[in-house]
């Protein structure tokens, strides 16, 4: 069974028909690209996994029951864990208390203790400024913050926004190596980006989303070698 | 009161394994933190024994009567503690803070008046009864004020919550068969201490007079309750602070969006926050009522919630000594210095023939709160006591967040590049 499940999913913004019938799957261990241009509904589909938005039709389902319809606290509750698109993170609370609060859901003390420092193994710069104001570190520090923190609520799926957006080529390396760390560690990763190339590379599978449409899905190393993909998304003329 | 000073500022201390400065949420040394305790403890004692030297500096004062501002400036202070939950933790703007204590007074009257339909159809309180329901009322109509807006944020938030304080004590204004209008509602009960004592009444056999005058124990059996409750609000607004629930309101301040991504309950969260910061302004409005024994809607207009939000922000938005040192300085000029000046002015005109000395300052209170804030938010839009939070939010500049935010930009590059 499918880890998460998107099946036929309408979502709307007031009239406007932004999903037109979606359907994916995520299974366990995977990490699933979800890949497509400006405005085609990639971001709304993360609205709709992870409760800002409800689906008007179609369902989400997790480990096969339907999470479509919950609040965005409840869905968390389940293991769903997102480090959204502009990452987010608090500004004014510091790295430390960032984290904590990508914790905030859970009850262990001595679990999150440990959780803090497998984050801080992976993200040793966060380490370095764990006392620092989130707000006033550099664009790639706050989306390694974001990442972080979303892991802190030890997710059973980790939805990925856009993490390179506003990156160095360099740091987009880094990003992305880091995502392939997390995904070898043992989370699935449903990864949304507009960065096609990048993504389908640390990808299983990937999605391709047109106008709130899935217009393609294959493994990550056809949709790599797919003609259209390849003039589309990945500069190819 | 030094141990309730350590529980206070303590929290963040204990939490973080070093202490913290509670004025500016800094870290402090040991040292440093016993001195802060110590000026605490000494101004606490001054404020606590204040009742029993009154007399003198009313005569020093050339017997203006300072205890009854003293009262009101400690109860407001309460209230801008209440309303710091709301605005400062939660960050939602509420214009309408009025409207609580409005209905925490009206509660104490309906329950214990003589003239309240209620306790003439034989349902009547003891005080003490009386200021829990206030409270309990409070904070339910918090909580019904908070559900429709929930979507509502900034500006929408501001002008919903202001209706919401004009409409209730218009409300208790045209609901004269309970309320008898405009006349008001009198006497209110008082709180039943032991042997039939009641806090207001003089106390019996007690005798002291300083300066050549006689201490008001009335006056001062209620400000010791008042002070009491003050103690007792700080202490619980620094834990809720500290708790899971204050995180959350930090969280949701911060972007709500993201405060959803961690498992909060924004609605949950919200509601919990208009319906406590509601309850502190209700019991405050109970012992409103009852020190002046008669409450009329005209109590309850717009400038309370003005004042006290002006505490709040003057003091320092969030920060809970910061909202009290505002409080008492913004209560000063509101409760004692504005309604007196006028007498002192108007005698140094006469005495200098300066007659341009001569206005009447409670006139133009409301002005002079409008210029305090306007001037505060150009010169130290961070309050008196600031937070550090607000602090770095509102002058990065001086933070040098400019600069390192440049070199952890490169820092990070070189680091992983070298890293790779």
């Amino acid at each position: 069974m499918a880890l998460l499940q998107l099946d036929n999913v309408h979502a709307y913004y007031g009239n406007i028909h932004a999903l037109k019938g979606v359907s994916l799957e995520v299974a366990e261990g995977e990490v699933v690209s979800l890949i497509g241009s400006n405005g085609a509904g990639k971001s709304t589909t993360l609205k709709t996994i992870s409760g800002l938005l409800a689906p008007r039709e179609g369902e989400v389902r997790l480990q096969g029951k339907r999470i479509s319809g919950l609040p965005a606290h409840k869905i968390v509750a389940r293991g769903v864990s997102q480090s959204p698109e502009g990452r987010k993170i608090f500004p004014r609370m510091s790295v430390r208390e960032n984290l904590e609060m990508g914790a905030f859901a859970r009850k262990s003390g001595a679990e999150i203790k440990g959780d803090t420092e497998r984050v801080l193994d992976l993200f040793p710069r966060l380490r370095e400024r764990l006392d620092q104001k989130a707000g006033t570190m550099s664009g790639g520090e706050q989306q390694m913050l974001a990442i972080g923190r979303a892991l802190m609520a030890r997710p059973n799926i980790l939805l990925l926004d856009e993490p390179s957006m506003g990156l160095s080529p360099v740091l987009v390396d880094q990003i992305f190596d880091i995502i392939r760390e997390i995904n070898a560690r043992g989370t699935t990763i449903l990864l949304v980006e507009q960065n096609a190339l990048k993504a389908l590379e640390v990808a299983t599978r990937g999605y391709v989303l047109q106008t709130g449409q899935i217009v393609l899905q294959d493994s990550a190393a056809n949709l790599q070698r797919n003609e259209m993909v390849r003039k589309a998304y990945l500069g190819e003329e | 009161m030094s141990e309730a000073r350590t529980g206070v500022g303590g929290e963040a201390a204990v939490a973080r394994g070093s202490h913290v400065d509670p004025f500016t949420e800094e870290p402090v040394t040991r040292a440093e933190q016993r001195r802060k305790q110590a000026i605490f403890a000494g101004v606490l004692a001054l404020v606590a024994l204040y009742p029993l030297i009154h007399p003198a500096v009313d005569t020093a004062l050339g017997g203006t009567q300072t205890m009854l501002p003293m009262m009101q400036i400690t109860l407001f202070v309460i209230l801008a503690l209440g309303l710091n939950i709301v605005v400062g933790f939660a960050g939602l703007l509420d214009l309408g803070y009025v409207a609580f204590f409005a209905i925490g007074a009206y509660t104490v009257a309906f329950l214990t008046s003589p003239q309240s339909p209620l306790v003439q159809a034989g349902i009547s309180a003891p005080f003490w009864v009386a200021m829990v329901l206030s409270l309990v009322v409070a904070a339910l109509f918090g909580v019904l004020l908070g559900a429709p807006t929930l979507r509502l944020r900034g500006d929408y938030l501001a002008i919903v919550t202001l209706a919401f304080g004009e409409i209730v004590p218009r409300l208790f204004l045209n609901l004269e068969q309970w309320t008898k209008g405009s006349k008001g509602i009198n006497p209110i009960a008082k709180p039943l201490l032991f042997g039939g004592y009641h806090i207001g009444d003089p106390v019996p056999g007690f005798t002291l007079t300083v300066a050549g005058q006689p201490v008001n124990s009335g006056q001062a059996t209620w400000y010791w309750l008042i002070l009491l409750v003050g103690l007792l609000t700080i202490f619980l607004i620094s834990r809720l602070r500290d708790s899971r629930l204050g995180r959350a309101w930090m969280a949701m301040r911060e972007d709500e969006v993201a405060a959803s991504f961690m498992g909060i309950n924004l609605v949950q969260t919200k509601l919990l926050a208009f319906g406590l910061g509601a309850s502190f302004s209700g019991f405050s409005g109970s012992i409103f009522a009852s020190i002046l024994q008669t409450i009329d809607p005209s109590q309850f207009d717009f400038s309370v919630s003005i004042i006290v939000l002006s505490m709040v922000i003057v003091g320092g938005l969030g920060n809970i000594w910061g909202v009290i040192a505002g409080g008492f300085l913004m209560g000063f000029f509101n409760f004692f210095l504005a309604p007196n000046a006028d007498d002192w002015l108007g005698g140094i005109a006469e005495r200098t023939g300066l007659d341009f000395l001569a206005i009447n300052l409670e006139d133009k209170k409301l002005l002079i709160f409008g210029l305090a804030l306007v001037l505060m938010m150009v010169l130290r839009p961070e309050g008196l006591v600031p937070s550090a939070r607000r602090k770095a939010e509102l002058h990065p500049d001086t933070e040098d967040t400019a600069a390192a935010e440049r070199q952890t930009l490169y820092g990070a590059s070189d680091h992983h590049a070298g890293g790779d």
